[in-house]
């Protein structure tokens, strides 16, 4: 077994004319934390959806813990443990925290088909559901409505969900995404602990949050990886400055 | 006590006192109204499984209550007939027994859920609502056109079925067993939405793709939900063809469907007592607006398009209050 | 079976394909333009009949009879737009259903209230009555004919309206996108209730026009609506093309399913009893029809693709 938990091998995926990725290769390896950057357009949710299943490439391949996931569901990845979490968060806005907690902590436990036992009685489900949300800082809001969560909140939230997954790896889409940087600053801190658990695939704009946390960051131009290398490698590199950190300046 | 739950417990109460009173009166019209009222409750919990937890906009549900009003009315046909219902590889009779007529109402019925459900959930939304309807249409021309059963006239039947232990053919008794089919399907109903299925139907309804990327089936977790929703409906077009001892395609028709659907409306979509509380009020409305006037559906045409336009989430959700309960 | 006799049986499906189409038109573009499920689009069908038997009846002029039955459909659609339809657009499906639902019971029990439940009938006029005969020595009803011509016809000019005018234009940026036509400079509240009006105007006429060769009755719009919406199904939401596509596939399946499906029992059993199974199975072609689009195109012939 390598240190790679999470490659993609030369991806490509076209949309008629535009060629979204071309050939992405990437990888994520035990421990670290991998961000991808690059402007609006660059291909990045393209990318989170073929490594996440939902989008099929048109060519290359997506391994995950060794194995070839190129041809699995989204459902098939989940349950071998790539967790994701949304840019625009994904929660029953109508249930409870908790509740939604446990919707992950039920999945990977494969007991969505029992129709008669009480689900908060299932003292598994509910110790898995309220651990995440203990590990987020959020089991003291574990009976409140979730349309009631603040954006923060709801934003830890997405990541308590994907933690019920017992994940093997993460692949987080934007996770700062609406955070002031009080919040951002929290939810960096949680980050830089999880990669401990399980590796997390960085797809984020806040740059102050990428150059915290990353190991590693590619950078994505145009559908295709221009530079992989450490903060300071990147920092350094003439042609990311020039493609894609000059326009920020 | 919860607001919600005092609005519960009043439906239940009233369900049980009025037909007493109405025995005691010697009012027995009044008996056969709240049986009525307690069936079209039973055939909108059907209905609230897929459209208030599972999201589903059907359109079609007069299609399973339908086919529960022919399971009864076929089966008592060959019954009281002593014909066989089929011959051939095996001889099957008709049976006279409620308990076989509601098992096979709701097998029939949940069957057709799933072969309707595996077609119309390959869409959503609009095309959703329009292929329940269709398919509607279709089981409705069908049982028209095919003339074995009665076609347009519908079946009759001479005498009640019989259920051990009681005599259906006094109205009070038939009364008390439609209200514990009733009771027993809410508290299954009740039961069904706190398990992790309901947990995991509420959310598909609400962010199917999370439930994908949580590992689950989302469209699998409809589609059961639209056969458990289908096989409730059918008991309840079992239970209302012995009320009328008649079966006929006016049980299959779009009006149907429309009716069970404002059953749920108006009593208030995803609460366990809102079907009880639309199928009542409707029932009374049809009683005291069609005393006024025969033209009583103008009034009542009126008075959804206000729930609809000023009122939300029904009686019950403008007794109890907005959020939904799902705990 | 006689070749001149499928050659009938062609012709009726597409006379009822066409009148479909008429319905399937409104409907759609209602779907597509402004994301409304309109259930209540039978009534018009149902008040055109009626306006056209009421003016035949008055004055005995077929023209001034259609004439009638498009008019008051399309200010009867304007009117439930501006005062109902409008507010559900931001409604989600289920409470543009139930609204539509209330206004079915409105406009049938009214129309009942007015006119009694007693059916009444429209004449066809006596220069579009008789049959002529077809190349090929068919002969076939002029008005049935006239019926398909007409179809077309309206077909090509939605056609042209559509790809050549202003209104066309903008209906076309309302389908793609809703918040271009605000960029558009474009009066989009007008323009909805001109859409629902067209739509309901059509419905109207396609009421009037079959009303004369069946009853002008309380009831007649549902069964058609119903059929309409399996024909946008099978050709896409939002595609008049789609429309036109699929009404014909419905109208002829319809038709020669009728009297191909107890032919084809007949050959397997004895005639009275294949007549009988033949034609309840025949009512369920179209929607069978359906079934296999769904299966094969989940979106339609024509709609957009997911």
């Amino acid at each position: 077994m390598t240190d790679d938990v999470l490659v993609t091998h030369d991806i490509t995926k076209s949309f008629g004319a535009l060629r979204a990725n071309d050939g992405v290769s990437i990888d994520l390896k035990r421990g670290e934390v991998h961000a991808i950057i690059g402007p609006n357009g660059a291909g990045k949710s393209t990318l989170i959806a073929q490594i996440c299943g939902g989008l099929a490439p048109d060519s290359g391949t997506v391994h995950f813990l060794d194995h070839d996931v190129t041809a699995e569901t989204v459902r098939a990845r989940a349950r071998m443990g790539l967790a994701r979490t949304f840019q625009i968060s994904a929660l029953a806005m109508e249930d409870t925290v908790l509740q939604n907690a446990l919707l992950g902590a039920l999945g990977a436990a494969g007991r969505s088909w029992r129709m008669m036992r009480n689900v908060l009685k299932d003292t598994y489900l509910c110790g898995e559901a309220l651990a995440a949300l203990e590990r987020v800082g959020l089991a003291d809001q574990a009976a409140a409505r979730t349309a009631e969560l603040s954006h923060g909140q709801r934003r830890q939230l997405e990541v308590a969900v994907a933690l019920t997954l017992q994940p093997r790896a993460f692949v987080m889409d934007e996770p700062m995404a609406g955070l002031g940087s009080e919040g951002s600053k929290q939810l960096t801190a949680l980050l830089d602990e999880l990669r401990w658990q399980a590796p997390i695939l960085l797809v984020e704009h806040d740059m102050d949050a990428v150059f915290a946390l990353a190991d590693r960051i590619s950078v994505l131009v145009y559908g295709r990886i221009i530079a992989t290398g450490t903060v300071d490698e990147i920092r350094a590199d003439p042609v990311v400055r020039e493609a894609y950190l000059g326009e920020e300046a | 006590m919860s607001r919600e739950a005092l609005v519960n417990s009043a439906a239940l109460l009233l369900l049980v006192a009025v037909p007493v009173w109405a025995l005691w009166a010697d009012e027995p019209f009044t008996i056969t109204l709240a049986t009525r009222a307690v069936i079209f409750a039973l055939a909108a919990a059907g209905l609230n499984i897929a459209l208030g937890w599972g999201g589903m906009v059907s359109l079609g549900h007069a299609v399973y209550f339908g086919l529960g009003g022919y399971a009864m009315g076929v089966l008592a046909f060959h019954a009281q007939n002593y014909t066989p219902l089929m011959d051939w590889p095996f001889t099957i009779t008709g049976t006279k027994s409620m308990p076989v007529i509601w098992l096979v109402a709701m097998i029939s019925s949940a069957v057709a859920a799933l072969v309707i459900g595996l077609l119309a959930l390959r869409t959503s939304g609009v095309y959703f609502i329009m292929i329940t309807l269709a398919f509607g249409q279709m089981v409705f021309f069908f049982a028209i056109s095919w003339p074995t059963y009665g076609g347009e006239d519908g079946l009759s039947i001479y005498v009640r079925n019989s259920f051990p232990g009681l005599n259906t053919l006094v109205p009070i008794e038939f009364y008390g067993l439609c209200l514990s089919v009733l009771c027993v399907i809410l508290f299954l109903n009740a039961r069904l939405i706190r398990s992790p299925f309901g947990l995991a139907l509420n959310a598909a309804r609400q962010v199917p793709h999370r439930v994908e990327t949580v590992g689950m089936n989302p469209t699998r977790l409809k589609l059961s939900a639209l056969v458990i929703s289908g096989a409730v409906t059918g008991l309840a077009g079992a239970l209302f063809a012995d009320l009328n001892r008649f079966v006929s395609p006016t049980m299959l028709s779009w009006q149907m469907s429309g009716e069970i659907m404002v059953f749920v409306i108006i009593g208030g979509v995803g609460r366990l007592f809102g079907p009880v509380v639309g199928a009542c009020l409707f029932v009374l409305l049809e009683h005291f607006l069609g005393g006024v006037s025969e033209y009583w559906q103008v009034f009542l045409g009126l008075v959804l398009l206000g729930i609809v336009l000023f009122g939300h989430g029904g009686v019950v959700g403008m007794i109890a209050g907005r959020g939904r309960t799902h705990d | 079976m006689t070749a001149i006799l499928i050659a009938e049986q062609v012709l009726n499906g597409l006379q009822f394909g066409v009148m479909l189409f008429l319905m399937a038109a409104g409907l759609t573009l209602i779907f597509g333009v402004m994301g409304l499920i309109n259930l209540a689009h039978g009534s018009l069908y149902m008040v055109g009949a009626f306006a056209a038997a009421t003016i035949a009846g008055a004055t005995g002029s077929f023209l001034l009879a259609l004439a009638a039955a498009l008019i008051s459909a399309a200010l009867a659609g304007a009117l439930v737009e501006l005062v109902v339809i409008r507010r559900l657009y931001d409604r989600d499906h289920l409470d543009q259903v139930l609204a539509t639902f209330a206004l079915i019971l409105i406009f049938s029990e009214g129309t009942r209230w007015l006119f009694g439940s007693f059916p009444l009938y429209l004449d066809i006029p006596a220069w579009l009555s008789g049959p002529v005969m077809l190349p090929g020595g068919i002969q076939y009803p002029l008005y049935r004919l006239a019926l398909i011509v007409l179809g077309l016809l309206i077909a090509l000019g939605l056609w042209l309206l559509i790809s050549h005018t202003r209104i066309g234009v903008q209906i076309r940026a309302g389908e793609n996108d809703r918040e271009m036509i605000g960029a558009l400079g474009v009066n989009i509240s007008r323009l909805y209730t001109l859409v629902f009006a067209l739509g309901a105007g059509l419905a109207g006429l396609a009421g009037a026009l079959v009303g004369a060769i069946q009853s002008v009755q309380v009831g007649m719009g549902e069964p058609v609506l119903i059929l309409a919406f399996v024909v946008i199904v099978i050709g896409g939401i939002g595609s008049i093309k789609g429309a036109l596509i699929g009404a014909l596939l419905v109208g002829l399946a319809d038709t020669l399913g009728g009297i191909f499906l107890p032919e084809l029992l007949k050959l397997f059993t004895d005639p009275a009893k294949a007549t009988a199974t033949g034609s309840a199975f025949a009512s369920m072609a179209i929607y069978i029809l359906m079934a296999v689009v769904l299966v094969w195109r989940p979106t339609g012939l024509f709609g957009a693709r997911v």
